[in-house]
């Protein structure tokens, strides 16, 4: 049975004896008890004795996961998720941490919005953090209130959903938020290359007839905006990067010391361009179907055009999913974060052209992770670092799994595996092509701040 | 063969490969020899499949050329559901379902939500619920009519989705080739225009490339790219490198919007390097027939002259439509 606790519970205490403790924070990796007494990582030694005991035999310990890009669709859709169910979904995906994006409706650009946003999120599943927007009404013209917005806690500026368009605006945003510490956090899509595009230009594109969003879309916002961030002192954090050219922009800025970050999606890791044709396999597995022939092997007419692979921006290429990959193991990718995108039935239930682009991703990115990992593609440490430690610094947040901190952890088990349907989701939505899907690594436990948000069996022992 | 003096007996025909095409009247059990439900692209088809599509097509064109009375689809009614204007390929469609004996009710689909996404599935459910057995669906948006296939229990046939797939076209093109050339193994078969946006085009490039023939793609380089691996496919960078030794083109209608997009820089260029007439055919094999799905845009993909010459197959690619509809409609009806 599982079971979702919030913020607002009290402390827990349990030992957890005999789990893979991973802390990339301080590069352990060791099979040892841990011990939370009162919200607080201690030593196990000095637990008190009525403390549960729990078996965390094949079990492994990491830090709480952290997103840096959710959509929560409060307000406006909340039929799609609401932050309380979004939380849930987060906990239930092993995050303490999410960062709600501010293309709601009406946006979250002004004080008063972002406000309302954090008052909904206290005491839920997980903490919620908010990203502004860049500019008012997400127009790409005016920049909001942004001193009285990082008084507040933001995470950041960002008009996700699209780039900030003009190049002039951008400057402008980077020098205002350099000496706040704060990032842009730039969706980099060069409106000009890619409206009116549904997925990423190749030979699938061509092979179905879709217009193709091409790879420069995102390397001429990419590189704009490093020679911006170089010129202002400014920060900027590209996420979603789903191009191999845009990696190795940002590659080569960090090597000439410009303060540029970048996360990356589980499904421009895990998936590719070819699942708009029907495939279904990872990156990493050898392409077989169309999946090896996007011209001639014949389409399976029960997946071809899902709707539920619809996605901004779109799948990559195989060879670009894995060098992705390869950059978030070599590190130069700072972080996973989902695009969580929950959409309702009646906005993904019609022709692939005309569906809302996005899919849900908190409940399935650790498992995503997992099978990386499972396929030698990526070292569980540097997948608990992009998921937990790496994305919670960016948001100024300290993640360690050292005694004396405040407990926020994910527990899981690697081995086990689980079937992803609709009915087993917390989010509101279900909109993702993994349905159906039986994916490794099960959530038994999340705690957040020191609190019990998420547990699955994981019962006391004698 | 079939003996088409006899339409009173059940009559099973092995074609090439052994593909049973089975042809059941009134009287008779159906037969169960076709695997397909719809017919989405050509892709889905075998050749030998393609094959027995062509030959009962050239058997419909003769009854049909008789004057035969059929009732292959007595009792189904037939749905089009054009979610884009068209004349010439729901008329085709029309005369194919209603001289197989079916009844055919047009689906009053407002085009312009259709093409907002807005209702396709419910509008085909509700059909569905009224005793539509079969939609032959033409869709703005590439990939609709599988949407459509995995929503609603009826019989999908696409006349055409987006820039995706045109399979009855290129059936059809398919056996008008075949009738003019004997058979298109080993054939150079050249087309030219926006293959890029043409649904007819990627159609035929399965149809042509599966059936023996390899076929080279000209025009400007902003329509033909991104074709370059599909096998059996060639992209010329000149016009006549396509047409030489070829022993049929086609040209695609130039959608005069396209300029636009950055395609080409005016009608009058696009005239003047990719236009067909009989000077740039000469390099093509002697007499090679010229093909056009239609509607012409004469004096800019070809010329009225050539469209209107011995060489131009245009009007029997017409006759051939209906023919080959017919077929279609029979195989999905077993």
């Amino acid at each position: 049975m599982s079971s979702f606790g919030s913020l607002g519970d009290p402390a827990a205490t349990f030992v957890l004896r005999g789990a893979r403790v991973i802390d990339p924070s301080t590069d352990g990796d060791a099979i040892r008890d841990l011990a939370v007494v009162d919200g607080q990582l201690a030593d196990p030694a000095g637990a008190p004795s009525d403390a549960p005991r729990l078996d965390g035999r094949g079990l492994v310990v990491g830090p709480g996961l952290c997103d840096l890009h959710v959509h929560l669709r409060e307000p406006g859709m909340e039929r799609a998720e609401t932050v309380e169910s979004g939380a849930r979904a987060a906990a239930h995906g092993g995050f303490t941490t999410i960062c709600a994006m501010p293309n709601t409706e009406p946006p979250l650009d002004e004080p008063a919005r972002v406000a309302m946003v954090l008052d909904r999120a206290r005491n839920r599943a997980c903490r919620v953090r908010v990203i502004a927007a860049a500019t008012r009404g997400r127009e790409g013209e005016r920049i909001t209130e942004i001193g009285e917005l990082a008084a507040m806690g933001i995470a950041g500026v960002s008009d996700d959903g699209s780039a900030v368009a003009s190049a002039r605006v951008a400057r402008g945003l980077l020098a205002y938020l350099a000496p706040l510490g704060l990032p842009l956090i730039e969706h980099a899509e060069d409106p000009a290359l890619a409206t009116g595009s549904v997925m990423r230009a190749g030979e699938t594109a061509t092979r179905l007839g879709l217009a193709g969003w091409p790879a420069s879309a995102e390397l001429s916002i990419v590189e704009r905006d490093i020679a911006l961030a170089a010129e202002t002192g400014g920060w900027v954090h590209f996420t979603h990067l789903s191009t191999a050219g845009g990696l190795d922009a940002i590659r080569r800025a960090k090597e000439r010391g410009i303060h540029v970050t970048c996360d990356v999606t589980p499904h421009h890791l895990a998936l590719t361009d070819a699942w708009v044709a029907g495939w279904r396999g990872f990156a990493w597995d050898e392409p077989t179907g169309v999946g090896a022939d996007p011209f001639g092997a014949p389409l399976d007419a029960a997946l071809a055009y899902d709707p539920a692979c619809r996605v901004n921006p779109p799948l990559s290429p195989r060879t670009e999913a894995l060098a992705l990959l390869a950059g978030v193991a070599d590190g130069t990718i700072d972080a996973i974060a989902t695009d969580h995108a929950p959409h309702p039935r009646e906005r993904k239930g019609v022709e692939f052209g005309a569906a809302a682009p996005g899919m849900i991703g908190l409940e399935t990115a650790l498992s995503i992770g997992l099978a990386a990992v499972q396929a030698g593609s990526l070292d569980l440490g540097r997948l608990l670092a992009a998921l937990g430690t790496r994305p919670g610094e960016l948001i100024g947040e300290r993640r360690t799994l050292e005694a004396g901190s405040v407990a926020d952890l994910v527990i899981f088990d690697p081995a086990a595996t689980w079937r992803v349907e609709a009915s087993g989701l917390a989010s509101a939505s279900s909109n993702t092509p993994l349905l159906g899907m039986e994916l490794p690594g099960v959530v038994r436990m999340t705690v957040a701040g020191g609190r019990i948000t998420y547990r699955d069996g994981l019962d006391a022992t004698a | 063969m079939l003996d088409v003096a006899n339409g009173h007996t059940t009559r099973h025909r092995p074609a090439a490969g052994g593909v049973v095409v089975s042809w059941p009247d009134h009287d008779a059990p159906a037969s169960t020899g076709w695997p397909h439900r719809h017919l989405l692209d050509v892709d889905q088809l075998t050749r030998d499949e393609l094959e027995a599509c062509l030959d009962l097509a050239v058997e419909m064109r003769e009854r049909r050329l008789r004057r035969e009375t059929l009732d292959l689809l007595s009792g189904e009614v037939v749905g089009l559901a054009f979610c884009e204007p068209s004349t010439r390929t729901r008329v085709s469609f029309e005369l194919a379902a209603e001289a197989l004996g079916a009844q055919v009710v047009e689906l009053p689909i407002d085009v312009s939500s259709v093409t907002k996404g807005e209702s396709l599935v419910d509008t085909l459910r509700t059909l569905e619920r009224t005793g539509v057995t079969t939609v032959i669906l033409r869709h703005s948006m590439s990939g609709a009519p599988y949407l459509a296939a995995r929503s609603v229990p009826v019989r999908i046939v696409n006349a055409g989705d987006g820039s995706h797939a045109h399979p009855t076209q290129a059936l059809l093109d398919a056996l008008t080739l075949r009738d003019a050339l004997g058979s298109l193994d080993g054939r150079k078969i050249a087309i030219v225009g926006d293959i890029g946006h043409s649904r007819v085009a990627r159609s035929n490039l399965h149809a042509l490339t599966a059936l023996g023939a390899s076929v080279w793609l000209a025009g400007p380089p902003a329509w033909v790219r991104g074709f370059e691996s599909w096998p059996g496919v060639h992209v010329a960078d000149r016009l006549e490198d396509a047409l030489a030794d070829a022993d049929a083109v086609m040209t695609l209608r130039i959608q005069l919007e396209r300029e636009a997009g950055g395609g080409v820089p005016s009608l009058r260029e696009y005239t003047a390097r990719w236009g067909l007439d009989a000077d740039r055919l000469a390099v093509a094999q002697t007499g090679a027939p010229v093909l056009h799905p239609g509607p012409t845009n004469e004096g800019v993909e070809i010329t009225a002259d050539l469209a209107a010459s011995e060489r131009s197959l245009i009007g029997t690619q017409v006759v051939n439509g209906v023919a080959m509809r017919m077929a279609v409609l029979a195989l999905l009806a077993q």
